[in-house]
């Protein structure tokens, strides 16, 4: 019989496939330590910096620019480097901790097409393996960790009084303008190479979670201060190439938007880990929380 | 099973024989043509429409069209999934072409040997010999010319029709489009009384069957004809798994959304070759519609959603009131944001308190 290189390397294929498999059974958890080191972090030191808000802002009955505001980050945030792998996210589902993500990536590209309940779940997985607390991030936190690649809300800048529609306009121009094409497809993580700060993938096509809800405000006369604030926590911000609102259970960003606009390619998350006192890590420890 | 050879070689027979049976003379009034005016119009690709006379300025006249048939993959929605498209003139729908009542429709059309497909054109506008389907059936590295006569006036779907099972294929492939035959004296609104436009757009929506593997992600193929036996199960199950406007989710919104201003008048034609489609523009309405889109009919008033028939194409009169980013969308609604049939416009001008005004921002309920 002649060499038939598609079936000889066929069968080799499915060979490595039904070995693949079975390894996966046998496989016991990896120790805590060892899942730790796999989440790479890094450390940014305390700092502030210009902060325009998330969520709507109104000023006499009308729209407004989300106001800038200095954001101090007191104390250091141990953000994780790269978003969450699908291979780590599947261990969470194997565990029966997190239900499967939609997307379909596998292996070391960031996880997608998972919820904000999905990243909670996860985070509390996470946490509870490790003996660390781990958390989404405040939008606050994500902006700091994101530095120059942040961009924040596509703006309509103030309403004009007169003409509502001139915003709408303005917003759906600037956004057209950034003549950004969809990119569907998730790269190997750190594909789109680290900021300034090394944190890596910031802005690339994958959006983040993080756990701040969407609100609206409403600004006392002349600016000085809140008159309202009533915030949605079934919808939190989302961000990446821009920021955006998402409803929690959305997974998929393409359907989770409004009728206009550039919606995310894909929905992603990354972790930040809290440092905890000494009591609450040995509460920890004793797997007592 | 169908192999591709035999499905094409299939087509080409069966069209042959229509060919063969349905030949009629063509050249009735061919003197009477000889002496017209001539006019060549070159088509623009949607959905902007060639120059033309809203009211004719002269009597009939013959308008010659050349249109090259393009098979080609095309990319139809944000997450790149190809279609092995057919298309007139390399876009979908195929270009609107536009002429009076009473002109004649002088086609040629070219199907280069980069093809590997026989197409044809079937013109709902045109009377006898299947619209025009039994005179133009051409194989790659032929072309053909048809005349017919504009005898009634209104939107005209034209479609690819080469037999048998090739046509439903062909154009859920790409290959159709409209033609828009104007009465000689212009539009006029259900009073009788002239109607004119300050812009005309041609929207073609199309329902696309695109196959999936096992893991549910939209398949690829080489060519058309790779995908032919694929499709074929998917189109029989009679769920598009895309809708969309000219040939792609998103083709007509961000830098390529419509334009207009307030005060200004729009005319949307709408095609569907296929498949029953209601178009709505939210936030706004058609003053003056032809939903079967013959002019013939007075146009029905103020509607706020109209039924464009498959196989049919239908036209709405607009003035815009208002400024803003408008949405125009097929409204079953699961079509126009799950599977693309949305469209949009943006509308400069002076907003109107009359006609809309917030009256409180959102607050807390008062308690």
């Amino acid at each position: 019989m002649p060499f038939n290189p598609i079936l000889a390397f066929g069968g080799l294929a499915c060979a490595l496939f039904t070995l693949g498999a079975a390894g996966a059974v046998g496989w016991a958890p990896l120790p805590d330590q060892e899942l730790l080191a796999r989440s790479e972090l890094v450390t940014l030191a305390p700092g502030s910096f210009a902060h325009p808000l998330p969520g709507e802002f109104l000023r006499r009955n009308h729209p407004i620019s989300a106001p800038v505001v200095r954001a101090m980050v007191a104390a250091p945030i141990e953000i994780m480097k790269y978003q969450v792998s699908a291979s780590d996210y599947r261990r969470c589902v194997m565990a029966g901790a997190c239900k499967p993500a939609d997307g379909n990536g596998s292996g070391n590209v960031p996880v997608t097409g998972v919820s904000h309940i999905d990243a909670e779940a996860y985070a509390g997985w996470l946490s509870a393996e490790t003996g660390s607390a781990w958390r989404l991030p405040t939008d606050v936190e994500w902006a700091y960790a994101a530095g120059e690649r942040f961009r924040g809300d596509i703006e309509g800048g103030e309403a004009d009084p007169d003409n509502p529609a001139q915003r709408w306009l303005v917003q759906y121009r600037t956004e057209a303008a950034l003549g950004r094409q969809p990119d569907p497809q998730p790269r190997i993580r750190g594909g789109f190479g680290p900021n300034s700060k090394g944190v890596a993938d910031i802005a690339g096509n994958v959006w983040e979670w993080t756990s701040t809800c969407y609100v609206h405000v409403t600004e006392a006369a002349a600016g000085a201060g809140i008159a309202s604030s009533i915030d949605n926590c079934g919808v939190h911000v989302v961000e990446g190439f821009h920021r955006t609102y998402m409803s929690n259970f959305i997974r998929d960003g393409k359907s989770g938007g409004c009728a206009v606009g550039t919606p995310p390619d894909n929905l992603g998350f990354r972790l930040v880990r809290d440092r905890l006192n000494l009591v609450q890590a040995a509460i920890r420890w004793l797997r007592l929380s | 099973m169908l192999t591709r050879r035999e499905a094409l070689l299939g087509s080409v027979l069966a069209a042959a024989a229509v060919a063969t049976v349905g030949s009629i003379p063509a050249m009735a009034g061919a003197k009477e043509v000889a002496g017209l005016p001539r006019e060549k119009v070159t088509l623009v690709a949607p959905p902007f429409v060639h120059a033309h006379d809203q009211v004719a300025k002269s009597g009939p006249k013959v308008v010659e069209f050349t249109m090259t048939i393009e098979e080609k993959p095309m990319v139809i929605d944000a997450d790149g999934t190809q279609l092995n498209a057919m298309t007139y003139n390399g876009s979908i729908p195929g270009p609107l072409m536009v002429v009076h009542e009473g002109d004649y429709v002088e086609l040629t059309l070219i199907n280069p040997d980069t093809n590997t497909l026989a197409h044809n054109i079937d013109f709902h506008a045109a009377t006898g010999g299947l619209g025009g389907g039994a005179l133009t059936l051409v194989n790659p590295g032929e072309q053909t010319t048809l005349r017919f006569k504009a005898t009634r006036s209104g939107t005209f779907v034209y479609h690819c029709a080469p037999g048998g099972p090739m046509i439903p294929w062909h154009v859920v492939s790409g290959m159709n489009g409209a033609i828009m035959i104007l009465p000689r004296d212009g539009l006029k609104d259900d009073k009788g009384k002239p109607v004119r436009y300050d812009h005309i757009y041609y929207i073609g929506e199309s329902d696309f069957y695109i196959p999936c593997d096992e893991q549910g992600k939209f398949k690829k193929y080489d060519s058309a004809g790779d995908n032919y036996d694929d499709t074929v199960k998917v189109m029989r199950g009679l769920i598009p798994t895309h809708v969309v406007f000219n040939g792609k989710a998103g083709s007509l919104t961000g830098e390529n959304a419509m334009k207009a201003k307030v005060g200004e008048t729009v005319l949307i034609v709408h095609s569907q070759a296929n498949r029953d489609t209601r178009p709505h523009l939210i936030g706004g309405h058609g003053d003056h519609v032809w939903e079967q889109g013959k002019f013939a009919n007075p146009p029905a008033r103020d509607l706020e959603t109209w039924f464009i028939r498959g196989g049919s194409a239908g036209a709405a009169l607009y003035t815009f009131l208002q400024p803003g980013v408008y949405a125009y969308v097929n409204h079953n609604l699961i079509e126009a944001v799950e599977l693309g049939a949305t469209a949009h416009f943006t509308v400069d001008g002076s907003w109107d308190d009359d006609l809309m005004m917030q009256v409180e921002a959102p607050r807390a309920i008062a308690s």
